[in-house]
């Protein structure tokens, strides 16, 4: 189920990243609704972060991360990558 | 209630490849300009494109515009209007030039001109052999389009408005468009945007159908806001299935894979495509070769537990290849299908890809009406470019490479008519009546009363699965009859649609359920004119309408060469008759439709 939106984590919107997750390819779309149905609920603070740093890239780079067809460039976000994978 | 309200000289709703087009002319013409958009521009589905905008530039080999005009007329089946498309055509090359001068960095010959491929259906000499006309970025060209105009627009002082949701548009008692609510996500709070132009460029409304190679975001916001309006939506029969998209997930196979050596194989393992086709087989057109998969699975040779897809099956080629000359399709597969095509096929089946119809408009993007003898009669103040608007240059069926184009020249010219006509008729905003704010007020209001209402999802599903069943690639008489009913109902139920959730902030299911408001009058309007129109033309395939000398390809030009319009009030259907004169050369004469 989804989680109230109204519930900033320390500055943090779940929604407002639940609607980052709508995207212009559908590729990615579908990696995501896939992420948030099973995980998002759970995730802490600081994989929220590192989400919400996921989420600033282009679509295209962001598809090339996760197809694994494209090197991640900053630290700290692979993990949430492998877990998007794994979904 | 008290809302506020703020003023611009012209608002547009969208910030795709159209509606950026159209903000770049009105604020550099000096007008307050105001964008909004459901998510950052540079996310609109425009940056899904890849094959590239057509435009006969004529660096590789010689090309012409009215070559292009053949093409683009035979590919609409006749029904595209002869002066739009000839003016689309005209414009390629400058409106590509401009879009060179902004940034675009288009790939290159080594003499440094744009660099040019072929793409389907685009051909030299009328229709001779194929021609190189399509410009691309390497495979970002959508991307680089959204960036390129993006900037341009920070350059020229566009206000954008991001992340809000246009719920309704305004208009008073003559009919005149005074702009539009909108909903700020971040508040969930509802603000009056008042404009001397409104400019619609959001884009298609693929999410209709189960199966979409669109977004989730193509929720056909525009043509649902303009229906409730009583603004008619033109030729909503007419949608191009691609007959590669992943089952069950809609992602695109290109072409390219068949190209490659790719099979379509049915249940028995067989290479089906070898009956319908024996020439091109797997090759064929792509209407031809949905309409053959369907066929297959209809007649219970589809593969998997539902016997609901065909197979792509690669297996058979060297796994370099693969790699090499078709990036990215493995990946595609093993995340959406769950397969490695290296080992064992792709399950595919035709999916939805380009809404040809939409808001009816004139070459000049304004947006016309039938009002009392004239069918074409412009609404003050209204204008609409892009996938959402039907000017008509696609028709019955869109060339590949030419939607990217009518994004430039239509949201261009869209824009040049707004400026126009605010030096025309300069006047002072109008006043709002207050009942055209309440429309919206009253969807927010009945969304939050709403008790034990029908699941938006469910709902929205079961209107996916009506669509996809009863007006799919393939039509037959008796499924389109019983899908009218089953869409009505589908309706009813949307109006009873509810949310658990009644938060403001980012609030997703609210916002999707305001979505699900625009998709359904979308499918009724599609369900309503597919089921009305007794021939085959284009994309719109009927079982009942058989290939004949009089009607080739089941296409009857003397009762049906004519645009459908419906209207959500009274669920009524109009027709008006297609545009065969061009501005300066002769009429493209009907023909049958062949390759
Ligand atoms: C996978 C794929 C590949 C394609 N490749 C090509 C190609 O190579 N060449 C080609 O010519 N065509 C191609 N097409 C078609 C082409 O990409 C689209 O037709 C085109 O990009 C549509 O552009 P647009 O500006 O009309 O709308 P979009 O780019 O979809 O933009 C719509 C905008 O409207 C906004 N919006 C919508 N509703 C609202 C609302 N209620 N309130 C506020 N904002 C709103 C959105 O936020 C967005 O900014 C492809 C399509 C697909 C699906």
């Amino acid at each position: 189920m989804n989680a109230p939106c109204e519930q900033p984590v320390s500055g943090i919107n779940r929604g407002r990243l639940r609607w980052h997750c709508r995207r212009g390819l559908l590729e990615l779309d579908l990696v995501f609704t896939r992420f948030l149905d099973r995980h998002f609920d759970r995730l802490d603070e600081e994989q929220l972060k590192v989400l919400e740093r996921l989420l600033a890239h282009e679509d295209q780079d962001l598809w090339d991360i996760i197809s694994g067809r494209g090197a991640c460039e900053q630290a700290g976000l692979q993990g949430l990558v492998e877990l998007l994978r794994a979904t | 209630m008290k809302v506020p309200v703020r003023r611009f000289d012209a608002i547009i709703v969208g910030a795709g490849g159209a509606g950026l087009r159209a903000a770049i002319q009105l604020s550099e013409a000096g007008l307050k300009t105001a964008v909004l958009s459901k998510v950052f521009p540079t996310r609109s589905h425009t940056v899904a494109a890849q094959g590239g905008v057509a435009a006969s530039l004529g660096n590789s080999e010689e090309d012409h515009w009215h070559w292009h005009m053949y093409d683009t007329v035979k590919g609409s089946d006749w029904l595209g209007d002869q002066d739009a498309i000839e003016f689309m055509c005209r414009k390629a090359n400058e409106v590509v030039i401009e879009l060179e001068h902004y940034g675009m960095p288009f790939d290159r010959l080594d003499s440094g001109r744009i660099y040019q491929r072929p793409f389907g259906g685009h051909m030299s000499n009328f229709g001779e052999k194929p021609v190189r006309r399509s410009c691309a970025a390497a495979d970002r060209t959508g991307h680089a389009m959204l960036h390129a105009m993006y900037q341009r627009n920070v350059k020229a002082n566009t206000q954008f408005f991001i992340e809000w949701m246009a719920l309704d548009l305004m208009r008073d008692e003559e009919g005149q468009v005074l702009g539009v609510t909108a909903m700020e996500m971040e508040t969930g709070e509802v603000t009056v945007f008042q404009a001397k132009a409104t400019l619609f460029a959001t884009g298609g409304s693929g999410r209709i159908f189960y199966s979409s190679t669109n977004a989730f975001i193509n929720t056909g916001d525009g043509l649902g806001m303009a229906a409730r309006a009583g603004i008619p939506l033109e030729d909503m029969e007419f949608w191009q299935f691609h007959p590669t998209g992943v089952a069950g997930a809609g992602v695109l196979i290109t072409e390219g894979v068949r190209g490659e050596g790719g099979i379509l194989r049915n249940s028995d393992g067989e290479r089906f495509m070898e009956r319908y086709a024996p020439n091109a087989k797997d090759l064929a057109s792509r209407d031809v070769v949905s309409r053959a998969m369907v066929t297959e699975i209809n007649e219970g040779r589809g593969c998997g537990p539902a016997r609901d897809y065909v197979l792509l099956d690669i297996t058979h080629l060297d796994p370099k290849i693969i790699m090499s000359r078709l990036p990215g399709i493995r990946e595609i597969s093993i995340q959406f299908a769950g397969t490695d095509p290296i080992k064992d096929p792709i399950p595919v089946v035709p999916t939805c890809h380009y809404q040809m119809g939409g808001i009816p408009t004139n070459y000049s993007g304004q947006v016309v009406v039938p009002r009392g003898s004239t069918m074409n009669m412009p609404v003050h103040g209204f204008y609409a470019a892009g996938e959402c608007a039907c000017a008509s240059v696609h028709g019955a069926n869109r060339l590949g490479t030419n939607s990217l184009l009518d994004l430039l020249v239509f949201g261009k010219s869209a824009g040049e008519s707004a400026v126009e006509d605010m030096k025309k008729f300069p006047k002072a905003h109008k006043d709002i009546p207050p009942d055209a704010i309440d429309r919206s007020l009253e969807r927010l209001v009945r969304l939050d009363a709403q008790r034990d209402g029908a699941d938006v999802h469910e709902t929205r599903l079961a209107m996916q699965r009506t669509m996809q069943n009863h007006c799919g690639v393939f039509r037959f008489a008796d499924k389109l009859r019983e899908g009218v009913a089953r869409i009505h109902e589908v309706a009813q139920q949307v109006g009873q649609a509810g949310i658990r959730d009644k938060s403001r902030v980012f609030n997703t299911a609210r916002l999707e359920a305001l979505e699900l408001d625009n998709l359904i009058e979308v499918a009724v309007a599609t369900m309503v004119s597919a089921e009305a129109r007794r021939e085959s033309r284009g994309a719109h395939v009927r079982d009942d309408a058989p290939d004949t000398p009089e009607r080739p390809n089941g296409r009857d030009d003397k009762n049906w060469l004519k645009h459908t319009l419906w209207f959500k009030e009274g669920n009524r259907l109009d027709y008006k008759s297609v545009k065969l004169t061009p501005l300066s050369v002769p009429t493209i004469e009907l023909k049958k439709r062949a390759y």
